[in-house]
């Protein structure tokens, strides 16, 4: 199963940013989302993962195979690395963690609380997060900001592993994650023209 | 939704979770009321029930804005709400925890500072049933204005406006069973109605929470 948008168009606050998109994720291949800031690739990323609903077009092969990642990590800052994942892998009928630990290289750093760890491993500890859900399609929104080179390179390794074993990803980055296998996506070409709505979206 | 309830209840006791904080506001406001009133025990025996009601009930509305709040802003309740947990039990479960860490102390601590207050011989068993009935309904109404008002900067404020009216039916019958039942009255009326509060926004209220909790997501 893969995942298909459809002559999508996404609002935010109401105001349409991107429109007629269409593209299609098969199992095994990464699309790297590019666009200049502000062109709407967290709002499509969002509406992917289905935190706000599209203004129109489909999506299908979406909804419980999606794995989301988003600027925040969502780490409690009172609980140890392990207790952040292990919870993370419970809510999504998962147990075992160590595997993730080990391939964002956070074993050392296990029983830290996560509110005392660098910019850089609080975000190696969200990506990590991933690996946990056991979900096929990765959704990530600037999965690399603060993180150093061996950082990235280890979270391209990540992605490596995850499409070998039938998954995808879905990315908005600017930077080179050296993944010379991901297909560019450019959302510029797609910026929705204004258009007058007849409908307070906050109440439908 | 277990490893949900024991995070929550985890984070609550941990440094800085604000488990204590509706418990010490209650012994606060018990402690105070007598010094303030004078040492006339017929008067303070006579308004105990109803004092030992409003400081739950702004004990409660005190932790509410951390429900959400905090969720909020590091970026979980994004990650939950695309988790494979329906949004009415996330909802339920932070409403649960909320109870737990707020409600339940409140109702063990009410005998103990009903002492301060001279409530009457009888009426500590009916504080205590009246606020383990009525407790949950504020902790669940609670949820509500904190869904309502999550994302919006010092929706505090906002909050308490929205929330304070729909507690008052809960204070109203809760206060009476207990008024009642430490004056030796038959308290079945009132307490059916309160039983009735806390059951129906229960029943009814996740719902509300869980659609409104996805509209502030978008």
């Amino acid at each position: 199963m893969e995942l298909q948008v459809k002559n999508l168009a996404v609002a935010r606050g109401g105001v349409p940013v991107l429109e007629g998109l269409s593209f299609s994720l098969t199992a095994g291949r990464a699309l790297v989302l590019r666009g200049p800031n502000g062109s709407g690739k967290t709002t499509l990323l969002r509406t992917i993962a289905g935190l706000q609903p599209a203004l129109e077009g489909d999506i299908t092969g979406a909804g419980e195979r999606i794995a989301y990642a988003a600027h925040a990590d969502g780490l409690k800052t009172a609980l140890t690395v392990t207790e952040n994942l292990t919870f993370w892998a419970q809510v999504f009928g998962n147990t075992d963690i160590s595997q993730a630990l080990a391939g964002f290289d956070l074993l050392g750093l296990a029983e830290r609380p996560a509110g005392s760890l660098s910019a850089g491993q609080k975000r190696r500890l969200g990506l990590a997060r991933l690996m946990v859900t056991g979900r096929p399609v990765w959704v990530l929104d600037e999965p690399t900001v603060s993180l150093d080179a061996a950082s990235v390179a280890l979270f391209a390794e990540a992605v490596r592993g995850h499409l070998a074993t039938g998954g995808s990803a879905l990315m908005a980055t600017h930077i080179d994650l050296g993944l010379d296998e991901a297909d560019v996506f450019d959302v510029a070409p797609y910026r929705a023209v204004p258009r007058v709505s007849a409908v307070d979206e906050a109440f439908l | 939704m277990i490893a949900l309830l024991t995070r929550d209840l985890r984070l609550a006791v941990r440094a800085g979770g604000g488990f204590g904080l509706g418990l010490a506001f209650f012994l606060i406001v018990t402690v105070l009321v007598p010094l303030g009133v004078g040492p006339e025990t017929a008067l303070l025996s006579k308004i105990a029930p109803g004092i030992l009601w409003i400081g739950a009930l702004l004990a409660c509305l005190l932790s509410l804005d951390r429900i959400f709040a905090l969720d909020f802003e590091d970026g979980s309740i994004d990650l939950l709400a695309t988790a494979p947990l329906p949004m009415e039990g996330i909802v339920t479960v932070k409403a649960l925890a909320h109870w737990l860490t707020t409600g339940l102390p409140l109702v063990l601590a009410a005998p103990a500072l009903g002492v301060l207050l001279s409530l009457p011989q009888g009426g500590y068993f009916w504080v205590v049933v009246s606020l383990a009935v009525g407790t949950p309904a504020l902790s669940v109404i609670g949820t509500f204005g904190a869904a309502l008002t999550v994302g919006l900067k010092r929706g505090g404020l906002l909050m308490s406006l929205l929330v304070l009216p729909l507690y008052v039916p809960t204070l109203v019958f809760g206060a009476e069973v207990a008024r009642r039942g430490g004056e030796g009255l038959t308290v079945q009326t009132p307490l059916l109605m309160l039983a009735g509060i806390s059951f129906g926004a229960v029943a009814l209220l996740p719902f509300a929470s869980a659609a409104v909790l996805r509209i502030n997501l978008r």
